[in-house]
């Protein structure tokens, strides 16, 4: 009986230049699977995404020079924080309480007037845009301590606004679950350069652990459920 | 005896010829291998093989051009897409319209997809037992049955991990399952049992690809070396890991498995146990029992072994495996089947047992619901199936016929089911409170998603013996009597088939 040989004798083997390929994959295979998910994860991350995002406003508005140089007050424009889920942005009437005498013969002011004559409202960009999905309530944010600095950055010294920080789901949680770490007295919280040690003489946690409890800010358990914001 | 058209790659070895004609003639009796006779080892691989033949029958299925495909696989396969199609469709229908179209609703929130989870985790479970456990037993008859057992495991766990990524409703999330830094800050719920289940089956699923593709490459670098087109010769080349047969390979080889061999021992007891959990840690009624992990777990071999029988017979019959998948291994899969299903026979009067004796007035009344309630229909299913269905297999005429070896495990594939339908949604339907008790009603979409699975599974299944080695050709050498010499007090200068390449090194025996 003899043996015939199938097809090609030659069987695959790996060729010689395998041994070369071989460490170029495996420092590929390590340092991709290092450098693959840093990039996703740095691409994807809501601080790159998110963070000054500063649209170009209708009207060139500056925060610098109204809440900084001239001292306003945040809630004289953002009348319903206080009180209210949403933190009103302001009609054109109340521009209009200054401007129509103050500059009021100005370029850049031209929509605003228009809009006052015409009743249509300013088309302002939202800038703070949070997802449908997640409830946010300024009053409750506010009354319980928690400063505009907080979560809007210095915005007295943005001439055009833009966003601070990334709103994103743990830069929520972080606060929820330590919320002494952010808290101040009720009457500093429009200020902007406030600080515990500073203008209180006491240190962060021990005036904020103080507040939680004066304001009666509930426990990390309540604080950190699903539906306290997917409602 | 036939001509056999092989390739030596192994210049030095013997005159094929000579070993071939020193190993038994064409006219050794036909041996009835299912008794148990003491003074001769019932041989594992009937008929006139030898390391030659063994190799020849198992490759050719592999290494058949594409024309010359058995009809029987086309039929078979044609199927088995039908149905893979028919998942696709109701699995998109699925994504694109919510989780109203399944019937499970509070509070049976487990309706199919659960069901049928535990399903295919249990199948599973059999061919981790026959690959890891009767290995480190030295149990040689798992050699022609382990390799298929263990793609089926793997089909198997695939069809399993569909059904709670798409439970989870929004299936595009699914991944929130594993503790992946993110930018919520969110982390699932270690105390869940839950979560344990998604690392046991990662675990599992991972540990038997590995068990199966390690014990493969032996094999693989054979069929690399019979292949005849240049594709599949690379193909099964890059597979086979370099391959060449040499004793440095093979102890490391051995090593390896053997490791990884106990790496999944453990996994045939943990696995189900974990899915056990999912039951057992909830406060309901007749899922809050400690007998729930040793009884899922018996259960879950029971129906995997079941299911290799259902695999197993047809796949001989039609693809000329007879002579390795021989009537020895079924008998024992069907005792093993039988015993098993006896420990769950066992574990179903525990639980009535342990209801009574409990004095638990709500446990009382779940099981008193399960076979006379509303859904006693299931109840009765499964005892009939999963009680009375193995019993045959106590007689010996019955496992050795075919038909009745096929009843009775599809009796049990059925009854396995049935059994986790029972156990999900008898408890859940009629729970503490009267005013939130409901009725179940599964829709044609539960319906035709279990049988899709069936499709993915079969797919995956035909594809594994068109193009894979179904039997482990190095394991079942080492098991024909070629491979023991020194039984005969022959003189040999090395023994132990070197297996992949069909090789004769040094068979002298009969």
């Amino acid at each position: 009986m003899d043996v015939t040989i199938q097809g090609s004798s030659q069987k695959f083997v790996f060729p010689a230049w395998i041994n070369y390929l071989l460490p170029l994959v495996l420092i590929l295979g390590a340092g991709g699977a290092v450098y693959v998910p840093s990039l996703v994860g740095y691409a994807l991350n809501p601080t790159t995404l998110n963070v000054g995002y500063a649209p170009v406003q209708p009207v060139p508005f500056s925060h610098a020079l109204h809440a900084g140089r001239l001292g306003m007050d945040c809630r004289y424009c953002h009348t319903t924080v206080e009180s209210a889920g949403f933190a009103a942005i302001p009609p054109t009437q109340t521009c209009m309480n200054c401007h129509s005498t103050i500059h009021n013969d100005k370029v850049t002011l031209a929509p605003v007037r228009d809009s006052h004559a015409t009743g249509k409202p300013m088309e302002w960009k939202k800038i703070h845009d949070l997802g449908d999905y997640s409830y946010f309530n300024h009053s409750a944010h506010i009354n319980k301590g928690v400063g505009c600095v907080t979560c809007h950055g210095r915005v007295d010294t943005m001439d055009v606004v833009r966003q601070a920080k990334n709103l994103s789901m743990s830069w929520c949680i972080e606060c929820h679950r330590n919320p002494e770490q952010h808290l101040r007295p009720r009457d500093q919280i429009t200020n902007m350069t406030w600080d515990a040690q500073v203008d209180a003489g006491q240190p962060q946690l021990a005036l904020g652990l103080d507040l939680k409890k004066k304001y009666g800010v509930h426990d990390a358990a309540y604080m950190t459920s699903c539906s306290r914001c997917h409602r | 005896m036939t001509t056999m058209t092989r390739e030596s790659s192994f210049p030095e070895l013997p005159d094929p010829d000579a070993v071939r004609n020193s190993m038994g003639g064409i006219d050794s009796p036909e041996i009835d291998n299912t008794s148990d006779d003491p003074r001769q080892r019932a041989p594992l691989v009937t008929g006139d093989n030898d390391f030659a033949s063994v190799t020849e029958k198992v490759t050719q299925l592999a290494l058949f051009p594409i024309k010359k495909t058995p009809k029987a696989w086309w039929v078979a396969f044609a199927a088995a897409l039908f149905l893979l199609a028919l998942l696709k469709f109701t699995i998109v229908y699925l994504l694109v319209t919510g989780t109203g179209i399944w019937g499970n609703n509070t509070p049976v929130s487990w309706g199919f997809p659960i069901v049928n989870f535990v399903f295919w985790v249990g199948i599973g479970h059999a061919g981790t037992l026959i690959s890891a456990i009767l290995f480190l037993f030295r149990q040689n008859w798992r050699t022609s049955i382990n390799r298929f057992a263990e793609a089926m495991t793997i089909f198997a766990v695939m069809c399993a991990g569909l059904f709670p990524a798409l439970h989870v409703g929004r299936a595009w999330f699914a991944y929130w399952l594993f503790p992946i830094p993110n930018q919520m800050a969110m982390w699932p719920q270690m105390r869940s049992p839950l979560l344990w289940d998604v690392f046991a089956v990662s675990t599992y699923a991972t540990v038997s690809i590995l068990f199966w593709y390690v014990g493969m490459i032996p094999d693989l670098a054979t069929l690399r070396d019979r292949a005849t087109s240049k594709t599949s010769q690379v193909l099964y080349g890059i597979f086979s890991l370099g391959w060449n047969g040499s004793s440095r390979h093979w102890v490391r080889f051995e090593r390896a498995y053997l490791l990884l061999a106990a790496i999944a021992t453990p996994l045939v007891l943990s696995v189900h146990s974990v899915v056990s959990f999912d039951f057992a840690v909830a406060q309901l009624p007749g899922w809050h029992t400690t007998i729930f992990p040793p009884y899922f777990v018996a259960g879950a071999v029971f129906g995997g072994f079941a299911m290799v029988i259902t695999l197993a017979v047809p796949a001989r019959q039609f693809f000329g495996l007879k002579e390795i998948i021989t009537m020895r291994h079924l008998e024992n899969m069907a005792k093993v089947m039988l015993a098993t299903g006896l420990i769950v026979s066992y574990a179903y009067a525990t639980e009535f047992f342990v209801a009574w004796y409990s004095g638990h007035h709500y446990e009382q009344f779940v099981f008193m619901n399960r076979p006379m309630g509303s859904l006693k229909w299931a109840f009765w299913t499964m005892f009939l199936c999963n009680v009375c269905g193995p019993q045959f297999m106590w007689f010996k005429a019955l496992r050795n016929n075919l038909w009745v070896l096929m009843f009775s495990a599809m009796c049990v594939n059925v009854g396995m089911w049935f059994e986790r339908f029972v156990i999900t949604v008898t408890s859940l339907h009629r729970d503490f409170l009267p005013s939130s008790w409901a009725t179940f009603v599964p829709t044609k979409i539960d319906y035709l998603m279990l049988l899709g699975s069936f499709g993915l599974f079969f797919t995956m299944f035909l594809l594994f013996l068109r193009f894979l080695p179904a039997v482990a050709m190095a394991e079942v050498k080492s098991v024909l009597p070629q491979a023991h010499p020194h039984h005969h007090g022959d003189d040999h200068s090395s023994s132990h088939g070197d297996g992949h390449d069909g090789g004769t090194k040094d068979g002298e025996a009969h």
